[in-house]
């Protein structure tokens, strides 16, 4: 067992893991936090997509003991006081989601885009999405809701 | 007669199921858990098909951390035999199926014992040391030669491969073929699909071990039908199981299925009276997760040199898998009525085999039947088309119903009650300025350009909302197709809605709540839609088969339009005036000619609820339930036409444009619509150009995860054009005819024949699914098809 300190959705929790514990399973299955899924095995789909210091990454590829020190932010901690964030809002509006379950990775994954290009052409944004995987919506009104966001003229993701 | 201001219906609302999916407050059913909750996990057999002949869970026992295990022997009689309900010949094979093999393993990813530990970690682990001996037998791998003599038998104890002979007939084809111009002969492979919902399947069960109650929660589309299948193979009493599907993340047909882990969780949360829970991973969804298509289509199209369509004939073979799942034998049965498609002819036969294979069992796939007959049917049309030097479009002008010909009885014997096609094709050749493409791509060939550019066009079809109760009988279903639906209205004017529907992506909650809203004149934020519970929701058939919609919804409608005269009696009796002399718009019924006596349908709600001074005899009560079974199929259409860029150099295909006008009635919310269209059309698309489940010669599943099996991205799709005609369904209140798979069904056709298309001045007749650049080039370089098609007689 190895000792963690990991801060999730500003909450920080100190926790004993296995070594080989996924950091997609520490969320989930020791803090609880069943907001972000687990769509695959081979790191192919994203759904289960959340950042790591500020970085979008999958957290089926990630261990627990990785995440040591490190801040973790869900799709759980992204709404505040019932306020959602413009990508939530646009998600909505633009009827980017049907079954809903690869909206939250979907969601990590634009933030990440939308940081490393406020202003992406349709284009990029698709290219930028490539890691993540949506069976329902084909795409089109999730590409609508990021650039969506992207014209807002604060980016406030 | 309810006077109704359409308020809701046809408004694009945002939908009330999102909050929670965006914000991950979520509910799939890997998220539940309770006390004392343990983890099951499943071995899988390595081999295509192998006898078992040995099994030893002892040293997983022995493993900290795990409460039991066992082999499919130890629990058999426990478990009994998984349900197919649609054996559809009367001599249809119907193999025993046990949910963990006893004997025999049939193909790679039969189960073959459990393990049930603490954590999941933990029942992994221990699948490692569970021993199992078998002995390789030789297996099936191929439904044309499945039958041939000598072939490995998948059940040795039926003597065949041969699940079933289905045949069905109208009018003479021998003698239309006998009067054709031409008579045009192909074959079409319907590659193996992996439907790949993106949540993977999970079950809890949770005993209540003293009074013998279970609640199991499923990621499933079925609840009701679940609940009474899972009571008939258990034995447990149906009204000891309540079945639950949480949020579900996809179906698309592949959660239409009562599963062997859902009865294998079952049992066992019952034999050790603790809380269990299974969930698959994406490699284990692979191959336990039911497949679709796959299928050999022969196709034979009797005409004449002016285009008229004078018969057509479909053989089919089609896999089974290796054993029979819920809907299997009737998947391609789905199919037989709609070959014919939207076109006038005076001859069909069709026909069809069942064959078992030693691969994962295949079973409903999104359109499950319809997008294999649309394809066959639209394909050999252009191919007509092409024989006859003729344009495609004009080919489907010359033989399709005519607008004025509705309600039109089909050689297949279905009767459409409305259509345009006229419209929705002409609407989709000026968005897709076709004129202008078919231009640039003479342009092309004429400068022996190395990208050229090819043109499909698809003018579909399909039957939608399964179905009249009827048919599902005489079609020997073992159900009905009834949809149920119980509006109450609560003291204070709030709605619930409780739907037999099981929404899992569809926006039902949405959707009925606009139904619900403008039926009672209430606000669309009054109304809560319930689903997906048998406690709370009894009475259901459920989500498949574009059925929601055109059955639970018009329930919805009617459920409300009792409730609406129910309530009239005691607005009446409260105004002192008579039922007829009541108008009700706008949710108040007020006296005709005087507009100031009105009564609201909350006041009628709270003086119900009160029952202090209601009707003489009259039941406290306003609310009301509705079943309704159709009559009737309906059966949207419309016009798909894709250009394509083909790189000659790297057999690559580019999807330029991509424009469909579809007719699906009366659009209740037209953001749904479009949505459901565009996934339905990325479907159809990844079948075209991009998915295949490809087993090896021994009978390996080689696209086994999601790095092999090639669900697209959002790069490898384009953007897509949409828009509608309307013409309303007259079979039913609404006008509405269903959506769910209409873009599936549309759209792998309008690809193929694109592809085909640009690739024809080269000599090529078919290219056979998916479209891979590898493919391509090979069928440019031989300079015809891959497939042994005879050419047209004249």
């Amino acid at each position: 067992m190895t000792h963690i300190s990991v801060k999730v959705d500003g909450t920080t929790y100190e926790d004993e893991v296995e070594p080989r514990l996924l950091l997609i399973h520490y969320l989930r299955d020791r803090l609880g936090l069943t907001g972000t899924p687990i769509g695959c095995d081979t790191s192919n789909c994203g759904a289960c997509t959340v950042e790591l210091d500020g970085t979008a990454v999958k957290s089926c590829t990630v261990l627990a003991v990785q995440a040591d020190g490190s801040e973790v932010t869900t799709v759980q901690g992204l709404a505040h006081d019932g306020e959602l964030t413009a990508l939530q809002r646009a998600f909505h509006e633009r009827h980017a989601l049907q079954c809903g379950y690869c909206t939250p990775g979907m969601i990590m994954a634009a933030r990440d885009l939308l940081r490393e290009h406020p202003h992406p052409t349709p284009d990029e944004v698709r290219h930028g999405l490539e890691g993540n995987l949506c069976r329902c919506t084909g795409y089109q009104n999730i590409v609508r809701a990021v650039l969506d966001v992207s014209e807002e003229e604060e980016v406030t993701a | 007669m309810i006077e109704t201001v359409a308020r809701e219906v046809g408004r694009a609302r945002p939908r009330k199921e999102d909050a929670h999916l965006i914000t991950g407050q979520t509910n799939w059913t890997d998220n539940i858990s309770v006390n004392g909750l343990l983890h099951l996990a499943i071995l899988r057999s390595p081999m295509a098909h192998a006898r078992i002949d040995r099994v030893d869970v002892s040293a997983a026992l022995e493993r900290p951390g795990v409460i039991a295990a066992f082999s499919g022997r130890d629990v058999a009689e426990a478990m009994g035999s998984l349900p197919c309900a649609w054996p559809v010949a009367e001599d249809t094979v119907v193999p025993d199926h046990p949910p963990i093999a006893v004997d025999e393993v049939r193909y790679a990813g039969d189960p073959v014992a459990v393990v049930v530990a603490r954590d999941r970690y933990t029942a992994a682990d221990a699948l490692e040391a569970v021993e199992v001996d078998y002995t390789p037998l030789p297996a099936a791998l191929d439904i044309e030669s499945a039958l041939a003599e000598g072939t490995a038998l998948v059940h040795s104890d039926k003597g065949t491969n041969r699940c079933y002979d289905y045949h069905s007939a109208s009018g003479d084809y021998e003698a239309a073929k006998a009067r054709a111009d031409v008579v045009l002969t192909r074959r079409y492979h319907q590659q193996r699909l992996i439907p790949t919902a993106m949540e993977p399947r999970s079950v809890v069960v949770t005993p209540r071990a003293a009074s013998g109650d279970f609640t199991l929660y499923s990621s499933t589309q079925i609840p009701h039908v679940l609940r009474v299948l899972l009571a008939v193979t258990t034995g447990i009493p149906e009204n000891k199981i309540r079945v639950v599907a949480p949020d579900v993340g996809g179906g698309f047909g592949s959660k239409l299925q009562v599963y062997g882990e859902e009865v294998i969780t079952l049992v066992l949360a019952k034999r050790l009276g603790r809380p269990l829970k299974w969930t698959e991973s994406r490699s284990e969804a692979n191959v336990a997760t039911h497949h679709g298509r796959s299928q050999v289509q022969d196709i034979e199209v009797a005409a004449r040199r002016d285009g008229t369509l004078l018969g057509l004939k479909v053989s089919l073979l089609a896999d089974m898998g290796a054993y029979l799942m819920l809907l299997t034998p009737g998947i391609p049965i789905l199919g037989a009525s709609m070959y014919p498609a939207i076109y006038k002819m005076g001859a069909y036969e069709f026909s069809c085999t069942g064959v078992f294979t030693n691969r994962t069992p295949i079973d409903a796939y999104r359109g499950a039947g319809r997008p294999e007959a649309t394809f066959a049917i639209e394909r050999i049309m252009d191919d007509l088309a092409a024989e006859l030097g003729m344009d495609p479009v004009d080919l489907r002008r010359h033989n399709w119903i005519r607008h004025e010909e509705f309600p039109y009885t089909t050689i297949a014997g279905l009767t459409y009650d409305s259509g345009n096609y006229e419209a929705a094709t002409d609407k989709a050749l000026a968005l897709f300025d076709y004129d202008k493409l078919r231009a640039e791509q003479a342009d092309r060939v004429d400068h022996a350009d190395t990208v050229r550019l090819g043109i499909g066009v698809s003018t579909y079809t399909e039957m939608c909302g399964l179905a009249p109760s009827r048919w599902l009988g005489e079609m020997r279903y073992a159900a009905g197709g009834w949809e149920a639906a119980s509006i109450r209205v609560l003291p204070t004017g709030k709605v619930e809605v409780v739907t037999g529907t099981s929404p899992h992506g569809q926006g039902h909650v949405t959707s009925w709540s606009q139904i619900a809203a403008d039926a009672l004149g209430v606000p669309f934020e009054d109304v809560e839609v319930m689903h997906g519970d048998t406690m709370l929701a009894p009475h259901g058939m459920d989500t498949y088969g574009s059925r929601s919609l055109v059955i639970g919804g018009v329930a919805v409608h009617e459920a409300a339009r009792k409730v609406v005269d129910k309530a009239r009696k005691v607005a009446a009796h409260l105004l002192e005036a008579n039922e007829a002399d009541l108008d009700f718009a706008d949710g108040a019924f007020s006296v005709k000619g005087s507009p100031e006596a009105r009564k609201t349908i909350q006041e009628v709600a709270f003086a119900t609820f009160a029952s202090h001074d209601l009707p003489d005899g009259m039941e406290p009560s306003i609310n009301a339930e509705h079943v309704l079974d159709p009559d009737t199929f309906s059966f949207p259409h419309g016009t798909h036409l894709c250009a394509v860029e083909v790189d000659t150099e790297t057999g690559a295909a580019h999807i330029r444009s991509y424009v469909c006008v579809d007719d699906v009635g009366k659009v209740i919310n037209p953001m749904i619509v479009e949505g459901q269209l565009h996934g339905g059309i990325a479907q159809g698309i990844a079948q075209a150009l991009y998915e295949e489940a490809v087993y090896d010669e021994e009978g390996n599943l080689v696209t086994g995860t999601l790095a092999d099996y090639l669900v697209p991205g959002a790069p490898d799709l384009p953007e897509f054009v949409s828009d509608r005609t309307e013409t309303p369904a007259t079979s039913n209140p609404l006008g509405v005819k269903g959506v769910g798979e209409a873009g599936t069904i549309a759209s792998t056709p309008a690809v193929v024949n694109a592809v085909v298309d640009a690739l024809r001045p080269f000599g090529v007749q078919d290219i056979r699914m998916p479209c891979t650049p590898e493919r391509v080039w090979q069928a440019l370089r031989s300079g015809q098809s891959g497939q042994s098609g005879k050419e047209a007689s004249a």
